[in-house]
């Protein structure tokens, strides 16, 4: 492929374009996120009030709603919200008694971390396995991948998560169940978190490797019955260099430019997997405050899952329009 | 990218899953060190609090291991002193309680203890802009005031005699929490207080960890490090008591009974005010009937319950006051007798219908009962009681739903509900019972109104003549069994299973939350190693 300096102009242009599309969209999200949650049949106070609200009395209850803002109208809610993120007050969350930015603070790393190594590996094991069943379309190989692929394509990450801590954990009794640290001890130290990173990750890992497994043995098995590759064949080079040079170039591409559209998936995956393993991130606070209806912390998290999700996209379509120039930038 | 790409990319992957089952065999024992040492201690318990600040109603009941209150209760749950160096002295017909406070004790920052700090506290949770949902418990005290350094005056708007019991709420400190946001600062989840341990660390939905405070000013805890993991499932938690990674955990009866033949761990059971019971609002035609309300009473088998439900873990229930408690009322236990409760609905014109359910004009003895979703000890319970009823011709149809599905219909249908707290009969009764509170929240949820139990409630809680309540508290429970408010069940008894490393472990009265405070560790500042 011939090397030309990249469009750099036309490249951010269209980064400028989706930034400016992002407030729209961010807006209607955040403004959607409000008035499912107020629709909803939760209760923020009783959520608030925990146990206590049982024994609580009305005047009592009535007070903590004003305090907490939750009887004003849905849309003074949602602007009053809106004005203060946007002097960077993002509020404070009712359920974890804490500013929103410092829930966010302590757990995004966490979250990083796995959704990182999750990704790693499977894109790492997708490519390999992939590209071994591409070789010899309805070989044994193949037809096993391929299967196996399917199965874990309709399994439900949390039922991964279920089985692995099963499996792992009360079975063989080689990995902990949960949590970022064993029960005992309060040291984050390399080795534990590794110890306990495992198995979501892997669960992680595999809950995504369907979608990577298929598209690489789809692409790289179009790209060697392409007529590059049957003329290499055909001019008697090596089936090494055939597969390599030839069939997994044009092969992976399109699955490079896609994988950024991927990240609405991880962000799903990781929320399932985070509260099947008692992991301390994002996804898992993500849960508790849609059941609670902690307004100020679903926002701030529905906010960062959309920007996610753009950001991914924007990778998807720049890569896009690097790999095939037909395509441009002014989508 | 290299020739060698394939071979490659799968060398790199199996070297990564090596690399990944390495770490995790490197150190296979981590969980375990704990085992066999008596200075350290893993509990599991069902509850995580949402909150560690006092100020928003954590450890309101005592034992919050990171905080003292004025007073604490022993293991008979009788008042002692603790941050106060005796009981107070009860003036002005009890309308005043004037606390001597404890001299030189610090907080875990090295900060002195004041009657600064006890005013605080107090004034701060009075106060509207502190979210504290548990306000309404200190309805009775109108101000705190300094006296001097050591000495704190609390006034009352009107006599309540078990305001004592309220002083066990732990006291936080005012050069820290008062210059925070009371509702979100960093004081509600990284508290500092006076008590035995100090808190190390609290990772949300895991666990809490703890430290003993070497400056306690009750004597250094023999068990340094005390852990609580926060396990909401009751079969994960017992194979995490079996697997050697928990020390101690609450379980379900008959989870524990597994652990019986166990030579290296102890069963301890704890009696308590935990009722569960069926509300029947007096909204309701049928529940609202007298005569449904009595038969219901008598038609139910609660000694079957007990043995059925609880394994025998359990006592049948009355009223709020279990049997084997001073304030019971000897004499108003009730047979399970049928009989006697089809004459009173025959009697009072419910028919039966050829369907075995009875009718009494155009009205179908019949009503809904709703349980929690996912308690199957409420769930039990509801059937049981459903089951029981349509013998006597009543009919209880079943189902199930969170609060948010059960709330709005509380006025009509009936709800298998759980209460109790052991520290005053009038912590619960009076909420549970009181025309005034009918339909106020989760407070008398039958809306029931009786003119002689509304008289005697406010009279015992407004005396501190202990044969006055006394006699006041037996004329509210034999009243109950003339008008019943509720249909009570049973009483339903903690397990704990607990490694045996250490001796004579007891267990208070425990209330129907039993959370951080209760189980064999509410005094874990005092375990002594069994050897």
């Amino acid at each position: 492929m011939p090397r030309a300096s990249l469009p750099w102009a036309a490249m951010a242009r269209m980064t400028g374009r989706r930034a400016l599309l992002a407030v729209p969209v961010l807006l209607a999200v955040t403004f959607g996120v409000f008035a499912v949650a107020a629709a909803s049949p939760f209760d923020p106070v009783r959520a608030y009030a925990g146990d206590a609200g049982l024994t609580a009395s009305q005047a009592n209850l009535d007070q903590l709603r004003h305090n907490l803002g939750v009887d004003q109208p849905l849309i003074g809610r949602w602007w009053h919200w809106l004005t203060a993120a946007l002097t960077g007050d993002l509020g404070d969350s009712a359920t974890l008694r804490a500013p929103v930015t410092q829930v966010i603070g302590e757990r995004l790393g966490w979250s990083v971390l796995l959704c990182a190594l999750a990704f790693l590996l499977a894109v790492a094991v997708g490519t390999a396995l992939g590209v071994a069943a591409a070789r010899r379309r309805g070989g044994l190989l193949d037809r096993a991948v391929t299967s196996l692929a399917y199965t874990l394509e309709a399994a439900p990450p949390f039922w991964l998560g279920l089985l692995a801590v099963w499996l792992f954990a009360l079975k063989l009794g080689v990995l902990p169940a949960g949590g970022l640290t064993d029960t005992g001890t309060d040291l984050a130290t390399p080795g534990q978190i590794a110890r306990h990173v495992a198995l979501p990750a892997l669960v992680l890992a595999v809950s995504q490797l369907p979608w990577f497994v298929l598209y690489v043995r789809q692409g790289v098995g179009d790209a060697l019955e392409e007529d590059p590759v049957r003329g290499a064949r055909a001019r008697g080079l090596r089936e090494r260099t055939v597969l390599l040079h030839h069939a997994l170039r044009s092969g992976l591409l399109p699955v490079l430019t896609l994988i950024g559209s991927r990240v609405p998936e991880l962000i799903t995956g990781a929320l399932l997997v985070e509260t099947v393993f008692s992991w301390p991130g994002i996804a898992a606070a993500t849960v508790e405050a849609a059941t609670a209806v902690d307004f100020p912390l679903l926002a701030a998290l529905t906010v960062l899952a959309t920007a996610a999700v753009l950001a991914g996209n924007l990778l998807s379509d720049l890569l896009y329009g690097l790999a095939d120039p037909r395509v441009g930038f002014d989508g | 990218m290299t020739a060698r790409f394939p071979r490659g990319a799968a060398a790199v992957t199996l070297a990564a899953g090596l690399a990944l089952s390495a770490t995790a065999c490197s150190t296979p024992d981590d969980g375990k060190s704990a085992t066999g040492r008596t200075d350290s201690a893993v509990v599991g318990i069902a509850y995580e609090p949402e909150t560690l600040s006092p100020l928003l109603g954590y450890g309101k009941d005592g034992n919050s291991k990171i905080f003292d209150g004025l007073l604490t209760h022993d293991a008979g749950m009788h008042l002692r002193p603790a941050l106060a160096t005796a009981l107070p002295k009860v003036t002005d017909g009890g309308r005043t309680y004037t606390f001597d406070l404890r001299r030189g004790v610090t907080f875990s920052d090295g900060k002195p203890f004041s009657a600064d700090d006890v005013v605080f506290t107090y004034s701060t949770i009075l106060d509207s802009k502190t979210n504290n949902a548990s306000k309404a418990e200190l309805d009775a005290l109108r101000n705190v005031e300094k006296k001097d350094d050591h000495t704190v005056v609390f006034h009352l708007k009107y006599p309540y005699a078990p305001f004592a019991e309220r002083a066990v709420l732990p006291i936080a400190p005012q050069h820290i929490a008062g210059k925070q946001d009371i509702n979100h600062g960093s004081f509600t989840t990284k508290p500092i207080g006076t008590g035995p341990y100090v808190l190390t660390r609290w990772s949300k939905g895991e666990k809490l960890t703890f430290k003993a405070n070497p400056h306690y000013w009750g004597g250094a805890p023999k068990v340094k490090n005390f852990t609580m993991a926060i396990i909401k499932d009751d079969d994960i938690r017992a194979t995490r008591l079996r697997s050697g990674d928990l020390d101690g955990a609450i379980l379900p009866p008959e989870l524990a009974a597994t652990f019986k033949g166990d030579k290296h761990r102890t069963t301890v059971t704890a009696t308590t005010f935990d009722y569960r019971n069926v509300t029947l609002p007096t909204g309701n035609p049928v529940t609202g009937a007298k005569a449904v309300r009595r038969a219901l009473d008598l038609a139910v088998d609660r000694e079957a319950m007990v043995k059925g439900i609880l394994n025998g873990a359990g006592k049948p229930a009355y009223g709020p006051v279990p049997t084997d408690s001073p304030w019971f009322a000897k004499g108003t236990e009730r047979p399970h007798d049928l009989k006697k409760a089809e004459r009173i609905l025959d009697d009072a014109g419910w028919k039966k219908g050829p369907d075995g359910i009875r009718t009494k004009g155009h009205q179908r003895a019949s009503f809904t009962l709703w349980y929690l979703s996912g308690d199957k000890l409420r769930q039990e319970h509801a059937l049981a009681f459903a089951s029981d009823a349509k013998k006597a011709g009543i009919e209880a149809k079943v189902e199930s739903g969170t609060w948010e599905a059960i709330e709005p219909r509380m006025a009509k249908d009936a709800v298998l509900a759980g209460g109790g707290s052991p520290a005053d009969p009038d912590f619960d009764q009076y909420l549970l019972l009181h025309s005034s509170l009918a339909g106020d929240g989760f407070n008398n949820m039958s809306r029931y109104a009786d003119k002689t139990v509304d008289a005697k409630l406010t009279e015992a809680r407004r005396t501190d003549d202990q044969a006055t309540r006394k006699a006041a508290y037996d004329a509210v429970q034999r009243r109950l069994v003339e008008n019943p408010a509720y249909t009570f069940l049973t009483h339903v008894d903690h397990v704990y299973v607990v490694a045996d490393r250490w001796k004579n472990l007891t267990t208070q009265t425990e209330p129907h939350d039993h959370g951080l405070a209760s189980g064999p560790w509410w005094n874990v500042e005092d375990w002594q190693p069994a050897t």
